[in-house]
C-alpha cells in the first residue's frame, strides 16, 4: 500500500514536469516562428545584406515594378510618405528611395519603422544595405526628414512576381514615452 | 489502501459550511464543482441572454456597444472555464473513483484546492465588468493589440486565465494519477469504462495545452506591463505569433470540451439500447487519436491571416482527417442502437439528440475546415452556430444527459422523469430555433461581436432570440428537476437502470460517503464493456 502512495507520487512528479516543460515550450514558440517566418518569409520581414563594391553585378534584363507605402501607428504623431509612389528596377542592381517623414508634434519623439513586403514570397527575395528602419528615428518638434532606403532585388525572384509593394508602418518608440 | 482510507476512519465527517470547504471526499467535491458549473451555467446564460435583448431588433436598445463586447467575451469564458470544463471535472471526481473501485481520487488535498481557487478566479473575473473602462470586451481569444487596449480589467483577466488553469491542471494530474495507480485488480486499461477513457485523454490534453496558454497570456502581461516585445510589431514582435500560441492551446480546448461529453455518451447509449457498446477498442484509439491531431490543426481558426498555400492546405487536410476517427465514434453509436431494445428516459433522449446535433455541428466544422469558404465564413454568425452546436447541444446536452442518469446515484431517488421529458423537449426544439437560424445569417454575412446589424438580417435574428430566452427560460426547470430529486421522491435502487453495467451500480444508491475502502471484486460479467 505504501509502494500505492509512492506510485501516486511519481505519476504527479512526472506529470508536474510535464506541465512545466508545456510551459516552457509556449515560449519556444517564439524562436521557432522566427525562424520559420525567417525560411518562408512568412511575415514579409525584408532581408539585410552587406552591399559588395567594386565586384562586378549581374544584372538581369528583368523589369520589377517597386510599390511604395506608408503607414503610421496611431500613437506616433507623424506624417509618412514615400517620394515618389513607384519605380521600376532591374534585378541584381542597388536602388535609393527616400521616404519623407515630419513630426507633426510639440515634442521631440523616437519613432521605429518595421518594413513589410508583400507578397510575402517575394520578401525573401527583397534585399536592403541600408535603411532607416535599422534604427530608432529621433524628429524634434516639427522636423522633416527625408530617409533612405537602398536596396536591390534578387535575380532568383520567382518569375511570377512582376511587382511587389514595400510597405512601412512608423510605432512610436518602446521605451519612448515622451 | 493506507494512508487515505485509514484518515477517514478516524475522522468523523465534519458537517455545516466546514464540511464543504475542507473537504477532501471525492463525492463532496464532485458536488461543489457541479453546483459551481451550474451556478455559472445561469451567470453566463443570463449573459447571452443580454446579448440575444440586444439583438432581437436592429440597432442599439438595451446596451452599448463596448458592454455588448463585454459580455460576449465574458459569456465566452464564464461558460468554457466556469461551466462545460468544471461540470466535466466535476463528473469525474464523483463518478471515476466509483468506476474504477478506487476509495477516493490519488490526491484528495490538491482536489480541494483545485476547485476552492475557481470562484476566486472568477470573482476577479466578474469583477472587471464593475472597473473603470469595464470588462474584456476584445473576445475571448484575447488576440493583441486590441486585448492590450483594456484598461484596469486588464491584469485581472490575465490572472483569471492563470488561476483557472492552475486549477484545471491540477485536476488533469489528479485524474491521471487516480486512473493509473488506484484502479481494482483485475481492472486492466481496457476493461475500463470509457468514460474513464475519454477524461484520461482530455486530462492529457489539459496538461499539454494550458500551459501554452499560461505561457501566452503571460507574454502579453509582460508586452502590456514590463517592455518585451513578443506582440508588438513596435518592438521587433509579431501579433500574429499571439493567434499561433492561443491556438495551439485552444483547438485542443474544443476536445477537452468535447471528449467527457464522447464519454458520457457512450455510457448511456449501451445502458438504454440494453447493449454493450459497439467497438469499444476502436472507441479508446478514435479518442487517442482525436485527441492527437488535435495539436495539428490549430491553424484552421486562422487561415485568413495569410499563410503560405502549403500551410493552408496542411491544415485543411489535417482538420479533414480529424472527422475519420469522429466519424468512427458516431457509427459506433449508432451500431450500438441498433436493433437494440432502447427505451427513452431523458438521459438516453439527451444523449441521441447529442448524436444527431452534434454531428451537425461537426459537419459545419467541415464546412469552416475548408480553406478557401473559410474566407467567406471567417467570424461570420455560421461560426458562431458551428462552435453553438458542438458545445450547447454537442457538450452541455451531454452534460444534462450525465445529470439525469447519475442522479438517483447522487441524491437515492429518481427524478421526475415526465418533468425531466418536458425539459429535453424544450431545450432540444428552443436550441435549435437559437441556433440553426445563425448559420443562414452567417452564410448571409453577418459578422460577429456586433450589437447592430443590417436590416436584411431582422427576421432570422429575431427568431434566434426567441428561440434563446426559451432556451434559457426551460433551463430553470432543470434546476427545479435538481432540487425536487435531491430533496425526495421514488427511492433508488443501487442499479437505478435496468441495462446500466459499470462499478458505479453495485454500491447502494445514495452512493455512501465512503466506498471501495476495500478493492471491489471484480466479475467477468462486471469488466463487460
Amino acid at each position: 500500500m505504501a509502494k500505492k502512495q509512492g506510485d501516486i507520487k511519481k505519476t504527479t512528479t512526472t506529470l508536474f514536469f510535464v506541465t512545466i516543460l508545456m510551459f516552457g515550450f509556449g515560449y519556444a514558440m517564439v524562436p521557432l516562428y522566427d525562424t520559420f517566418c525567417q525560411i518562408t518569409g512568412l511575415n514579409g520581414k525584408t532581408q539585410r545584406v552587406i552591399e559588395t563594391k567594386g565586384e562586378e553585378v549581374v544584372v538581369s534584363n528583368r523589369e520589377v515594378r517597386i510599390l511604395f507605402d506608408a503607414n503610421v501607428n496611431g500613437d506616433l504623431p507623424w506624417r509618412l510618405k514615400p517620394t515618389i509612389k513607384a519605380i521600376k528596377v532591374q534585378p541584381g542592381k542597388f536602388y535609393d528611395a527616400t521616404y519623407s517623414v515630419t513630426n507633426m508634434s510639440n515634442e521631440a519623439v523616437v519613432g521605429q519603422a518595421i518594413p513589410s513586403v508583400s507578397p510575402q514570397i517575394a520578401s525573401l527575395y527583397f534585399k536592403k544595405s541600408e535603411c532607416f528602419c535599422f534604427v530608432n528615428q529621433l524628429l524634434e518638434p516639427g522636423e522633416t526628414k527625408d530617409m533612405l532606403v537602398r536596396f536591390e532585388v534578387d535575380r532568383d525572384l520567382p518569375e511570377d512576381v512582376g511587382a511587389l509593394t514595400l510597405s512601412y508602418t512608423f510605432f512610436r518608440a518602446k521605451g519612448d514615452n515622451s | 489502501m493506507s494512508t487515505l482510507a485509514h484518515e477517514h476512519d478516524h475522522h468523523h465527517a465534519p458537517s455545516g459550511l466546514k464540511r464543504w470547504i475542507f473537504s477532501t471526499n471525492h463525492k463532496d467535491i464532485g458536488t461543489l464543482y457541479l453546483i459551481f458549473a451550474l451556478m455559472m451555467f445561469f451567470i453566463g446564460g443570463a449573459m447571452a441572454m443580454i446579448i440575444r435583448a440586444e439583438l432581437f431588433q436592429p440597432g442599439l436598445q438595451f446596451v452599448d456597444p463596448q458592454f455588448y463586447n463585454s459580455m460576449v467575451t465574458v459569456h465566452a469564458l464564464i461558460m468554457i472555464f466556469g461551466a462545460v470544463m468544471p461540470a466535466g471535472v466535476g463528473l469525474a471526481n464523483w463518478m471515476i473513483p466509483l468506476m474504477i473501485g478506487a476509495p477516493d481520487m490519488a490526491l484528495p488535498r490538491m482536489n480541494n484546492m483545485s476547485f476552492w481557487i475557481l470562484p476566486f478566479g472568477f470573482a476577479l473575473l466578474i469583477s472587471t465588468l464593475f472597473m473603470n473602462g469595464g470588462g474584456p470586451a476584445g473576445g475571448w481569444t484575447m488576440y493583441p493589440p486590441l486585448v492590450l487596449q483594456l484598461n484596469d480589467a486588464f491584469p485581472f483577466l490575465i490572472f483569471t486565465v492563470h488561476i483557472l488553469g492552475v486549477s484545471s491542471i491540477m485536476g488533469a494530474i489528479n485524474i491521471i494519477a487516480t486512473v493509473f495507480n488506484m484502479r481494482a485488480p483485475g481492472m486492466t486499461l481496457m476493461k475500463m469504462p470509457l468514460f474513464v477513457w475519454t477524461w484520461v485523454i482530455t486530462a492529457f490534453l489539459l496538461i499539454a495545452s494550458l500551459p501554452v496558454l499560461a505561457g501566452a497570456v503571460t507574454m502579453l502581461l509582460t508586452d502590456k506591463y514590463f517592455g518585451t516585445s513578443f506582440f508588438s510589431a513596435a518592438g521587433g514582435g509579431d501579433p500574429v505569433l499571439f493567434q499561433h500560441i492561443f491556438w495551439f492551446f485552444g483547438h485542443p480546448e474544443v476536445y477537452i470540451l468535447a471528449l467527457p461529453a464522447f464519454g458520457i455518451v457512450s455510457t448511456i447509449i449501451p445502458t438504454f439500447a440494453r447493449k454493450p457498446l459497439f467497438g469499444y477498442a476502436s472507441m479508446v484509439y478514435a479518442t487517442a487519436s482525436i485527441a492527437i491531431l488535435s495539436f495539428f490543426v490549430w491553424a484552421h481558426h486562422m487561415f485568413t491571416v495569410g499563410m503560405p498555400i502549403k500551410g493552408e492546405l496542411f491544415f485543411m487536410y489535417a482538420t479533414m482527417l480529424i472527422a475519420v476517427p469522429t466519424g468512427v465514434k458516431v457509427f459506433n453509436w449508432m451500431a450500438t442502437m441498433w436493433k437494440g431494445a432502447m427505451t427513452f428516459e431523458a438521459p438516453m433522449l439527451f444523449s441521441i439528440a447529442f448524436v444527431i446535433l452534434f454531428t451537425i455541428g461537426g459537419f459545419s466544422g467541415l464546412m469552416l475546415g475548408i480553406t478557401p469558404v473559410d474566407f467567406q465564413y471567417h467570424d461570420t454568425y455560421f461560426v458562431v452556430a458551428h462552435f453553438h452546436y458542438v458545445l450547447l447541444t454537442g457538450a452541455v446536452f451531454s452534460l444534462m444527459a450525465a445529470a439525469y442518469y447519475w442522479l438517483p446515484k447522487w441524491t437515492g431517488y429518481m427524478y421526475d422523469e415526465k418533468l425531466a421529458k418536458i425539459h429535453f423537449w424544450l431545450s432540444a426544439i428552443a436550441s435549435n430555433v437559437l441556433f440553426f437560424p445563425q448559420h443562414f445569417l452567417g452564410l448571409a454575412g453577418m459578422p460577429r461581436r456586433i450589437p447592430d446589424y443590417n436590416i436584411q438580417f431582422a427576421d432570422f435574428n429575431m427568431i434566434s432570440s426567441i428561440g434563446g430566452f426559451a432556451y434559457g427560460i426551460s433551463q430553470l426547470l432543470f434546476v427545479y428537476i435538481v432540487i425536487k430529486c435531491a430533496l425526495g421522491g421514488k427511492k433508488a435502487k443501487a442499479q437505478a437502470w435496468e441495462g446500466a453495467k459499470g462499478l458505479e451500480w453495485t454500491v447502494p444508491s445514495p452512493a455512501p460517503f465512503h466506498t471501495f475502502e476495500t478493492p471491489p471484486k471484480l466479475t467477468k460479467a462486471m469488466l463487460e464493456n
